[in-house]
């Protein structure tokens, strides 16, 4: 099953920002509320952007939060400190946003994930910077995997992300992924494959026809969740009818539901 | 054949046109001063209006920059050496623990676009860097970038640093967490969300400043 990180509760976000800064419980609410029913399958939480109020900001998300949907939460956060006590508040295993091959960041997280029951997701990235080539991606996907192997993580808990970037500053961002993606299904069978999907259209017009576009050929090559916005309906009916066409809708039936519901519309 | 040409040139993103044009002004005798701020600059300036409302996009942005880079690859050797040093330096660069370079990328393409003299750092700078360089380099101006919120703090840092440092050199501040509160929260002198924002602020800091 395709695995929805319903990314809109952030802070960096400036409506989000400013229903934390006034307190508005009900914004929060009817927007986690609404990702629910869209089909979200974690809500990510980034309390972030209020620099110095991360923790704060945290726990007073995940109350709201927890109070409005029964889904497990993605706790976006590079702070161990903040992830330990955001673990500690969690109803459902939660998944971790996110760890990284640079070092400062690897070796805060690894202490944090020992023992802890939760998914996790592994970002394709190290002290050189951006990957440049699917070789990049495809061998940081292999070191990363295999760190977290060594403390006792099941490859069905790894969510690699293999960074998104954009088309608009270089014709081959596109295939980078996608053929990175492809391997890493490939060779390190039983992983996942993520990542914010609206990178790959920053800086073009019309991005939601380039993003849900996007979704489909990264599907076609095993990519498996995707950090997005389930209240776009376009690309959940985009989405719902890549999963039918890669044959993982037997009989068809989510499709057919999809579209007596009034989801998918062509 | 006139000036209006090469920007025209560079505005429809023809690269072999600007170089042909550019050409043809420098046999004509035509000043090589006009020929790049009037011609090769000012076309830069129209593109990036453009790109603030909307018309064209990132892409069409890189390619006029090739554009104009080729147009001045040609021109160079006319021009005296401390022409782009007349206009103001520019350092620019990622703050510590950030790796992410789209955004410094296209502000660094922009600002040489407008004929400074820009100083690329590169990504996760070190705050004494950003000091050194602009002291080595006598900067008018220092541009630091974010594209995390937990890297943020790096700006402050480093703003505290050049101001520590007793220099003359003007900062700014840009990046997608990043808002004009921050900036002033932390004393830096502005802001820009986008590439040719930036450019117009550094050209009213250096003005101020001359």
């Amino acid at each position: 099953m395709f695995t929805i990180i319903g990314e809109r509760i952030n802070t960096t976000l400036g409506n989000i920002k400013k229903a934390v800064e006034n307190k508005d419980i009900e914004y929060i609410r009817e927007d986690v509320k609404k990702q629910t029913q869209c089909g979200a399958t974690y809500i990510d939480v980034n309390a972030g952007a209020r620099i110095g109020h991360e923790e704060e900001d945290m726990k007073w998300l995940l109350e709201i939060v927890q109070g409005a949907t029964d889904l497990p939460l993605c706790l976006d956060s590079p702070d161990p400190q903040i992830l330990e006590t955001a673990y500690a508040l969690v109803n459902k295993t939660p998944m971790i946003n996110s760890i990284s091959l640079e070092k400062d960041r690897f070796d805060s997280m690894i202490p944090f994930l020992k023992g802890k029951n939760c998914k996790i997701i592994a970002l394709c990235m190290d002290d050189s910077g951006m990957p440049k080539t699917s070789e990049d991606i495809i061998n940081r996907a292999k070191t990363i995997v295999g760190e977290l192997e060594n403390i006792g993580m099941k490859r069905d808990d790894i969510f690699v992300d293999p960074l998104i970037q954009p088309m608009s500053v270089d014709n081959n961002n596109g295939t980078m992924v996608m053929d990175a993606v492809k391997a890493i299904m490939q060779d390190l069978g039983g992983v996942h494959t993520t990542g914010g999907l609206s990178n790959i259209s920053y800086g073009l017009p019309k991005r939601k026809i380039i993003n849900r576009s996007f979704l489909l050929m990264m599907m076609a090559n095993g990519f498996d969740s995707a950090i997005m916005d389930p209240l776009d309906k376009d690309i959940m009916a985009a989405l719902k009818t890549g999963e039918m066409l890669a044959g993982h809708d037997n009989y068809c039936m989510n499709f057919l539901t999809s579209v007596r519901a009034g989801e998918i519309e062509a | 054949m006139a000036i209006t040409d090469i920007l025209n040139a560079v505005v429809s993103l023809k690269k072999e046109d600007v170089v042909e044009n550019v050409i043809a002004e420098i046999n004509k005798g035509t000043q090589v001063d006009d020929i790049l701020n009037k011609g090769l600059i000012e076309a830069m300036d129209v593109v990036g209006a453009r790109f603030s409302s909307g018309e064209v996009f990132v892409p069409e942005m890189l390619m006029a920059a090739k554009a104009m880079q080729a147009g001045l690859e040609v021109l160079k050797p006319y021009l005296s050496s401390d022409t782009a040093a007349q206009k103001g330096t520019v350092i620019i660069g990622t703050v510590k623990g950030d790796l992410h370079d789209i955004g410094k990328n296209l502000v660094a393409m922009m600002v040489e676009g407008a004929g400074f003299n820009i100083i690329d750092l590169g990504v996760d700078v070190d705050t004494d860097k950003f000091v050194t360089e602009a002291q080595i380099h006598n900067a008018d101006v220092v541009c630091l970038s974010a594209l995390l919120t937990t890297t943020m703090p790096a700006m402050a840092r480093t703003v505290e640093a050049i101001k520590e440092a007793g220099l003359k050199v003007k900062t700014i501040i840009g990046g997608a967490p990043v808002t004009d509160a921050y900036a002033r929260q932390i004393g830096a002198d502005g802001f820009s969300d986008n590439a040719p924002g930036a450019v117009a602020l550094i050209r009213k800091l250096v003005a101020v400043a001359a």
